[in-house]
């Protein structure tokens, strides 16, 4: 079901690996839509030459040397896992 | 001195009475520990404490470093080992930081104690607090309104006393406009000026802490702890930091400052914009230059913002998957539902409409229409910075064109909410540093509400808007005042 703009909430929910109530989808239709509307206004800009923005100021190709330090042991990494055993994260089964 | 006398202070002045040894930074912790338990119940501005951390700290404190033995709070988004880090969501319930953020280690290497972690809107998405998953901070001058956000934690802890100083962090306006609402200060300072290595990311290219203080020259403190490139940040900037609190002075003779008219519209509070007029007339009186400026693509700034800051969300919090860390829903058939389920029930309203406008606006067929389009125009506000920073070193505005609103009144329009941040917003989509200092007062219902004023100033330009903001903080009383829960009285 969708609104008053292109977005299908419940579709771009799946997609973003969200699961929606109906309802939920429905209330989150009519804000969105309300928010592309007020968005629309950006299409009264004249963009023409303009670069996109990436950073605001002038900073590229930051470059380090590829040097090892201490980090993270396996341990300390896994010290908030929801489930884990022999150093690993367990899941559930993905391939069968 | 009295407890409630001792949390009264500035970070400066505390940092003379330790040197001193009129206090000691363990009574300190205790006279913070019991001003928390007096007040927090109302006020709800932190999320956890550790004390005995703390206080063990404290007992090998060295007084002489920069913040030596100073207790800072921190917004439950920034890393600090040990402690919880929620962003106060369910979906990082018993999530411990296995790592200090940068800011942390920079904070503890010039003294100061990581003390307590302080309320936000889930993951830093909104302007009220009341997007926190586990509980709404109030402000502390009417306890029936909010403390604005997402830094409300931080604000409203500085605000009453519960902090001497606190880190926020400002994606859009999360630090100035709680430390309007509150009456406190806000720094946000130039995008990569600060690192962001430990700070849970919410708008990459947004993104930065900052401090929320009671006077300017607190805020100046925090920045020479804080400020300066870091490795591990590879936006961080690598630029020296200057001594921000050397710079600090009175006279703004011969200092320009431009009043954009696109920021005077309808939608301001009458008594904000009387307080704003107020103050340019007190920094003309200064000595400052006043001089109207235009920045045209203002309008658009809410538009872009809401654009740029929910792809890149989008992206980032693609992370919290029920996998590596946090909450996970219970028994998944597979791993689709596990995913599916887990963000459900992990994440409340807000960041599920985020993610889901974020996902749209960059997926295939509405990327040119809506984020590449958002940012060009993302440029065109650069641009129009630039152009009036050749003219002027700062910017004044209302930091927010309302004193705070009460609890509830913006939730259900998330629009309105999204407008609460019209004058910050600009200032992260261009770079720029910016900062909210109290300039008086608004009366509704019988309560005095703060009112902030924005001054916005060039990238890496911080100690000149700091000066500024200092000189006209010690020309006004406005950040003497305290609110009614500061007072002594048991309850407000």
């Amino acid at each position: 079901m969708t609104g008053t703009s292109d977005l299908d909430v419940a579709y771009v929910a799946r997609l973003a690996r969200i699961n929606l109530t109906a309802d939920e989808a429905k209330i989150f239709q009519r804000q969105l839509d309300n928010v592309l509307k007020y968005a629309e206004k950006l299409r009264q800009v004249d963009v023409t030459g303009v670069e996109a923005a990436a950073h605001v100021l002038p900073v590229f190709n930051v470059f380090r040397a590829d040097t090892p330090g201490d980090w993270f042991t396996a341990e300390r990494a896994l010290s908030n896992a929801p489930r884990q055993a022999n150093g690993l994260f367990i899941v559930p089964k993905v391939v069968e | 001195m009295t407890g409630n006398e001792v949390t009264a202070v500035s970070i400066a002045d505390l940092q003379s009475l330790l040197r001193r040894r009129e206090v000691s930074s363990r009574e300190v912790i205790n006279a913070l520990r019991e001003r928390i338990e007096a007040v927090d119940g109302d006020l709800g501005a932190y999320l956890s404490l550790d004390i005995e951390s703390a206080i063990k700290e404290a007992e090998q404190a060295n007084v002489d470093l920069p913040l030596g033995g100073i207790p800072i709070a921190i917004k439950d988004i920034i890393n600090v080992i040990g402690q919880p880090c929620t962003c106060a969501s369910k979906i990082l319930t018993g999530y411990r930081a296995p790592y200090d953020a940068t800011v942390v280690q920079k904070l503890r290497a010039a003294g100061a104690i990581p003390f307590g972690k302080t309320n936000l809107d889930e993951f830093a998405m909104g302007s009220s607090t009341e997007n926190s998953a586990v509980k709404s901070t109030r402000n502390p001058w009417d306890l029936s309104r909010v403390p604005g956000g997402s830094s409300g934690g931080s604000a409203a802890a500085v605000a009453a006393d519960e902090a001497f100083g606190a880190l926020g962090s400002d994606t859009g306006g999360s630090i100035r406009q709680p430390a309007a609402l509150c009456g406190v200060v806000g720094l946000k300072p130039t995008y990569g000026r600060v690192s962001r290595f430990g700070l849970v990311a919410f708008a990459s290219s947004l993104d930065q802490v900052g401090p929320l203080t009671k006077t300017v020259r607190d805020a100046a403190l925090i920045m020479n702890a804080i400020a300066g490139h870091d490795p591990q940040d590879s936006t961080s900037l690598n630029e020296p930091a200057p001594d921000y609190v050397a710079s600090l002075g009175n006279d703004l003779r011969g200092v320009r400052l431009g009043v954009p008219k696109e920021y005077m519209i309808e939608g301001i509070d009458p008594q904000v914009r009387a307080a704003i007029d107020a103050a340019v007339k007190q920094f003309n009186s200064l000595g400052a230059e006043i001089l109207e400026v235009s920045l045209p693509s203002t309008e658009y700034a809410v538009a872009v913002y809401y654009i740029i800051a929910t792809a890149e969300a989008s992206a980032n919090l693609a992370r919290f998957d029920g996998v590596r860390y946090g909450y996970r829903a219970e028994n998944p058939k597979d791993v689709l539902d596990l995913y599916g389920r887990t963000r459900e029930e992990g994440f409340g309203p807000e960041v599920k409409r985020r993610i889901i406008l974020g996902t749209y606006v960059l997926s295939s067929g509405y990327y040119d229409a809506y984020y590449l389009r958002a940012q060009k125009v993302r440029e065109l506000i650069r641009r129009d910075f630039d152009r009036v920073f050749e003219k002027i070193d700062a910017l004044i505005s209302p930091t927010s064109p309302v004193a705070a609103f009460k609890l509830g009144e913006r939730v259900a329009d998330p629009l309105q909410m999204y407008l609460a941040d019209i004058f910050t917003i600009a200032a992260n989509l261009a770079g720029i540093c910016g900062i909210s200092v109290p300039c008086g007062f608004a009366e509704l219902d019988g309560h005095r509400l703060p009112i902030g004023l924005q001054l916005l100033g060039k990238p890496l330009d911080e100690a000149r808007i700091l000066q500024i903001a200092h000189a006209y903080e010690q020309s006004t009383d406005w950040h003497k005042a305290r609110p009614p829960v500061a007072s002594n009285s048991p309850k407000a």
